[in-house]
């Protein structure tokens, strides 16, 4: 601890100069931080897959329908719990902007199926008594500041008008919350019943099925099993892992885990340079005060510790107050939810923030420090002189 | 009295290039302990060398450096240090002190390597920056001290922890005599009224005229002393 004035010392010899040095440290992990709450926000659903679940889809294309009757065929498959199907709605509420994901669902089977969903129970009986009854995520209904007992209108660009009205209404029964940190609560159910009577175009048809299993060891099998019973008919399906149809998803927009290592790395190895630039450079322009220091008797490894602790003290200032503004940031909810409804930094990501601060702390510091331990005193002192 | 500081046969070799310089040559010097040496010679005559090595700063090539009960030329670099630290202070040419700290601090420095504790150090602080009469400066930092001031602070971050030997190298080449005068006049108070043991490296014939002793060093060995 009575060293820390002499650290604070050297970097307060050139302020603009460190104080440059901690603001690219700073403004990288920030980077870092919400990079890491973007590959969560578009690869969210991966992490939150269930281990037992399964998806079915059509072989060709997830916007292609499968039949409902599907379902009765999946059911009886050895190893399947249960099975529930869920439909792309594509529900817009006023204008374009104001897009959520929004889903047609047999409200029993679904809220067994998904448990990260927690809805009171009061509400569960309501959307079972309410036929244009629906719930809505805590984030989309504070969002549009609704409340239970509103009625709400839903454009569809897909199943454009329901039969015999111009718009589809809904009627909030219940706002659901997540289970755990991360469970997506922007999205919109409402009851299949209602949807199936009402659209004016393929009937009895549903987007893709999800299917829980006993045993997620033997997803592999019970996955060809429910494939091989739709072979060869003219809706053959896709069955995967939750967590491998999720990831599916995401990567239609590309590889996010590369994207967002290879930014980081770059950016990374980067700072690696300008910070240990900064602090070969202080280590040269102190040349004949490290001399000094090393002939009152501060011995080679005091010197080193003293230049290592100078970076580490900038990485980590640097690095953990960006980890620090961005999380903060972050605690403010997504910048657009409709796009990316969960937003936030796993603790996983702060973690290794926190110990890559540190890192590049030793390593920017590691070769200045060593040369300052080899300093030669009388030599350092020669030069200053 | 008995000599402090034993030097024998010593020299020191450097290398440039393919060349070999002998800096020093042989040389034998006895200081005794309390005597206030000057050691003059012209430039490159290897008085701040020899100096280096009273001091632990280098190490002979062959020879021996004693000072006290320790061989200096036979410890190791972590030992030199620990050495230097109990035992030396030096007192530079151009002040050298550290521009981010403040006087205080700059003479405190010394202290950070023993055990004692903050209001120990800041103790010692004062006492020395009190026996260089710069008490009122304590806060200042050395861009806002004049030369001899500095000077002064150098010479309080010296004596802080009591050293056997006070080494100095022409602590008054970059003063204006009125200043220099300062200077060498509280190195004789510290010689003089305090006990301490100076070496001190200098040009100037009116500075070693307060040395108790003289030695001249000429290529490497010494010419001529006057008498204690």
């Amino acid at each position: 601890m009575k060293f820390l004035p002499l650290v604070w010392a050297g970097l307060k010899r050139r302020k603009l100069r460190t104080a440059l040095t901690f603001l690219s440290i700073f403004v990288a992990f920030m980077l870092f931080a919400f990079l890491g709450a973007l590959k969560e926000a578009l690869g969210g659903g991966v992490s939150m897959a269930g281990q037992d679940r399964l998806i079915t889809r059509h072989k060709v294309s997830l916007i292609q329908t499968l039949p409902e009757s599907y379902k009765n065929r999946i059911a009886p498959v050895a190893g399947v719990g249960a099975v529930c199907h869920q439909t792309w709605f594509g529900g817009i509420y006023q204008e374009p902007k104001n897009f959520f994901g929004t889903f047609p669902v047999d409200p029993e089977v679904f809220l067994d199926m998904f448990p990260e969903y927690r809805l009171k129970d009061p509400e569960k009986q309501a959307w079972l008594a309410t036929r244009t009854g629906a719930i809505v995520g805590r984030m989309t209904a504070d969002r549009f500041k609704w409340k239970i007992g509103d009625r709400i209108p839903i454009q569809s660009p897909i199943w454009g008008q329901p039969a015999g009205m111009t718009q589809w209404e809904f009627e909030i029964v219940g706002i659901y919350d997540g289970a755990k940190k991360g469970a997506d609560t922007s999205s919109f159910f409402f009851r299949y019943d209602y949807f199936e009577e009402a659209r004016q175009k393929n009937k009895g048809q549903v987007g893709w099925y999800t299917v829980r299993i006993a045993n997620p060891s033997l997803a592999a099998q019970i996955a060809a099993q429910i494939d091989e019973n739709f072979a060869n008919s003219p809706y053959e399906t896709k069955t995967e892992p939750e967590g491998a149809f999720a990831a599916g998803f995401a990567q239609q927009i590309g590889d996010i885990a590369s994207i967002v290592m290879a930014v980081v790395g770059a950016v990374f190895f980067t700072i690696l340079l300008v910070a240990g630039n900064t602090m070969a450079q202080s280590v040269r322009e102190r040349t004949e005060e490290l001399g000094v220091l090393k002939a009152i008797g501060f011995s080679n490894s005091r010197v080193l510790v003293l230049v290592m602790l100078e970076s580490c003290f900038i990485a980590i200032l640097g690095g953990f107050g960006g980890l620090a503004v961005a999380w903060l940031i972050t605690l403010g909810g997504s910048p657009v939810p409709s796009m990316l409804p969960i937003f936030f930094i796993p603790t996983n990501n702060l973690v290794i923030g926190v110990l890559l601060a540190i890192a590049l702390g030793i390593v920017a510091g590691a070769l200045p420090a060593f040369q300052a331990m080899q300093l030669k005193i009388a030599e350092a002192l020669r030069r200053g002189g | 009295m008995n000599p402090l500081v034993h030097i024998s046969n010593v020299t020191k070799t450097f290398k440039r290039g393919s060349e070999e310089i002998h800096v020093l040559s042989g040389l034998d010097l006895e200081v005794k302990e309390a005597e206030f040496l000057a050691l003059m010679g012209p430039s490159g005559s290897g008085k701040s060398t020899l100096l280096n090595l009273i001091g632990g700063l280098d190490r002979p090539s062959s020879g021996t450096v004693q000072i006290g009960d320790d061989r200096v030329d036979q410890l190791s670099a972590r030992q030199l240090a620990a050495w230097r630290a109990r035992h030396i202070g030096f007192v530079f040419q151009f002040y050298n002190l550290l521009p981010a700290l403040s006087a205080e601090r700059n003479v405190e420095l010394p202290l950070l390597l023993t055990n004692l504790n903050k209001t120990a150090r800041r103790a010692h602080v004062a006492a020395a920056l009190a026996a260089v009469g710069l008490t009122h400066r304590a806060k200042a930092f050395p861009r806002t001290l004049s030369g001899g001031e500095q000077q002064r602070v150098g010479i309080a971050r010296a004596i802080v922890t009591d050293p056997t030997v006070l080494l100095c190298d022409e602590p008054t080449g970059d003063l204006d005599r009125k200043s220099g005068d300062e200077i060498l006049a509280l190195l004789q108070t510290l010689n003089k009224d305090h006990g301490k043991t100076v070496i001190m490296v200098t040009h100037d014939p009116h500075a070693s005229a307060r040395a108790s002793r003289t030695v001249y060093l000429d290529k490497g060995q010494l010419s001529n002393q006057s008498a204690p």
